[in-house]
């Protein structure tokens, strides 16, 4: 019972907040170019579903989104592991990344629009980019913060390093690698964003902009809502990831038993 | 082998002195002139000193009198700065593989499951080996639990398995019961008898209480300013001092008064 109750409270407010938007839009008292009413959205959604564009639009900028996490997330995490691993590479590498990293990604892009015009590689290199920093940083203070009375007990009992790193190091530095990837996550869709905004010719954030040129309101704002529903599906996924990968660990721990 | 060992047997077994150390398995361990310095501080000033194999020798010390520091060197974490160790009469330096080292912490990895942290070494037919000293030290039906579930004696347990399945000639304390409740403690101390006989490993115990000491031990040691002031035979079968004779009292007071 207090179960059900906690799980419908939070709803109450939101449904309540629709509901009076759309007797406010419906009545009159909001303006159509202001804030369309939440059915006339719908109407929309179910429109572009059906002509297509919508999963159109949507697919580019996944993918765009996708493929500038593989790219610069896996740098970051490669960067990260070869940088905890070796106090020479860090030498090198660490202070300059960190000088990088102070530059806001945001800020390039007008170079990255000189570089690559309004094409792909612009706005998967942005993404890119911007998923770097926080997946470097994450995983290398993941692997410095390994308990050193770990490692030090893998030595005594005989592992070699590969088996160190694999066993030891990794698994340890894993909770803080999955946190960067949800910063990283977070990072990845706002800068998608911004860059589809600015320039190009697909994706929901093109969707948008060109909705805007002929005020239609409710394609603005189905492009928001669409923006969050992708926002909230990479936490979900990040938060499954989390809770299988560190089943061991006690905060993270779902109460079920896996045997 | 799958057989549940719930408790550690009460009954103590019969009379044992510093030859029945079991299978034959232990390796004998000698000083000659070892000295340790950190920087001008010398912890370790020249020990000359023989354990036998599979003998139980305990020492102890106050704290900074060098307890860690040698354990650190018999395991070949830290060179000795002069002198040699000696294994079987070879002389070691590096890491020993016949040689495993029980922590103050249990140091088990929180993200293997308890068999897999057993069997940390691998190898073939790991499972099995891990899975009956499982067994043998009374945790058989763990194998599968995440080791946050395991209390502090049985984690200490676990560490004694992981310990053991290599069968190592000599195996190091560094105060593993510390940290346990007295009732916990007793336990642990019968069950650590009870593997050193089957086993017939070389065990050294480092301990700041005395009457652990004296009740495990064949040989205490006492270990101040860096040399071996003391060099205590217990001379009293195992299963006479728990009822703690007059000459028990006599061996603890001398110990006592050599820290």
């Amino acid at each position: 019972m207090t179960g059900l109750r906690r799980g419908l409270l939070p709803w109450l407010l939101p449904l309540a907040l629709l509901a009076g938007w759309e007797v406010a839009a419906k009545v009159g008292w909001l303006s159509a170019r202001v804030l369309p009413a939440p059915s006339d959205i719908a109407v929309a959604f179910w429109a572009t579903l059906r002509d297509g564009s919508l999963p159109h639009h949507v697919g580019i900028s996944a993918e765009r989104a996708f493929l500038g996490l593989v790219i610069g997330g896996g740098l970051g995490f490669a960067l990260g592991l070869i940088n905890g691993a070796l106090p020479l590479a860090e030498d090198i590498l660490d202070s300059s990344l960190q000088m990088l990293r102070n530059v806001p990604h945001l800020a390039i892009i007008p170079m990255v629009i000189l570089w690559f015009g309004i094409g792909e590689e612009a706005k998967v290199f942005l993404v890119a980019v911007g998923v770097l920093f926080p997946m470097y940083l994450n995983t290398f203070h993941g692997i410095r913060s390994v308990d050193r009375g770990l490692v030090e007990m893998g030595r005594v009992y005989g592992l070699g390093p590969v088996a160190l790193y694999l066993r030891v190091i990794l698994p340890g530095a894993l909770p803080n690698i999955l946190v960067g990837l949800r910063y990283a996550l977070g990072i990845m869709w706002l800068t998608l964003i911004v860059a589809e905004t600015i320039s190009a010719s697909s994706g929901i954030g093109y969707m948008t902009m060109n909705a805007r040129e002929f005020l239609q309101t409710d394609m603005v704002l189905l492009g928001i809502i669409v923006y969050a529903l992708l926002g909230k599906l990479a936490d979900i996924a990040s938060r499954w990831l989390e809770r299988r990968a560190l089943d061991w660990n006690p905060s993270f721990h779902t109460g079920l038993e896996a045997a | 082998m799958m057989v549940p060992l719930r408790a550690v047997p009460d009954v103590e077994e019969p009379a044992a002195t510093a030859a029945d150390g079991g299978a034959g398995r232990g390796l004998e361990l000698a000083f000659d002139g070892v000295t340790k310095a950190f920087g001008d501080v010398g912890v370790l000033r020249g020990l000359d000193l023989t354990i036998p194999a599979g003998q139980f020798v305990a020492v102890v010390g106050r704290s900074g009198g060098g307890k860690t520091t040698l354990m650190r060197l018999i395991a070949g974490l830290d060179s000795p700065t002069g002198g040699t160790i000696r294994i079987n009469g070879t002389a070691r330096r590096g890491l020993q593989p016949d040689v495993r080292l029980l922590f103050q912490e249990a140091r088990l990895l929180p993200w293997q499951r308890v068999l897999s942290n057993v069997g940390i070494a691998r190898g073939p037919g790991w499972k099995e080996r891990a899975q009956a000293l499982l067994a043998e030290v009374g945790l058989a039906d763990r194998a599968g639990d995440w080791p946050y579930v395991l209390s502090g004696g049985q984690k200490q347990r676990v560490a004694l398995a992981r310990a053991l399945v290599t069968e190592p000639g000599i195996l190091l304390l560094d105060e593993p019961f510390g940290a346990l409740d007295a009732l916990t403690r007793a336990d642990m101390h019968r069950l650590l008898t009870r593997v050193w006989r089957q086993h017939g490993f070389t065990a050294i115990l480092i301990t700041h209480d005395v009457a652990e000491a004296v009740a495990l031990a064949d040989r205490v040691l006492v270990l101040r300013d860096g040399v071996v002031a003391d060099d205590v035979a217990i001379d009293i079968p195992r299963n006479a001092r728990a009822a703690g004779t007059p000459r028990l009292a006599e061996l603890e007071r001398r110990i006592l008064t050599a820290v």
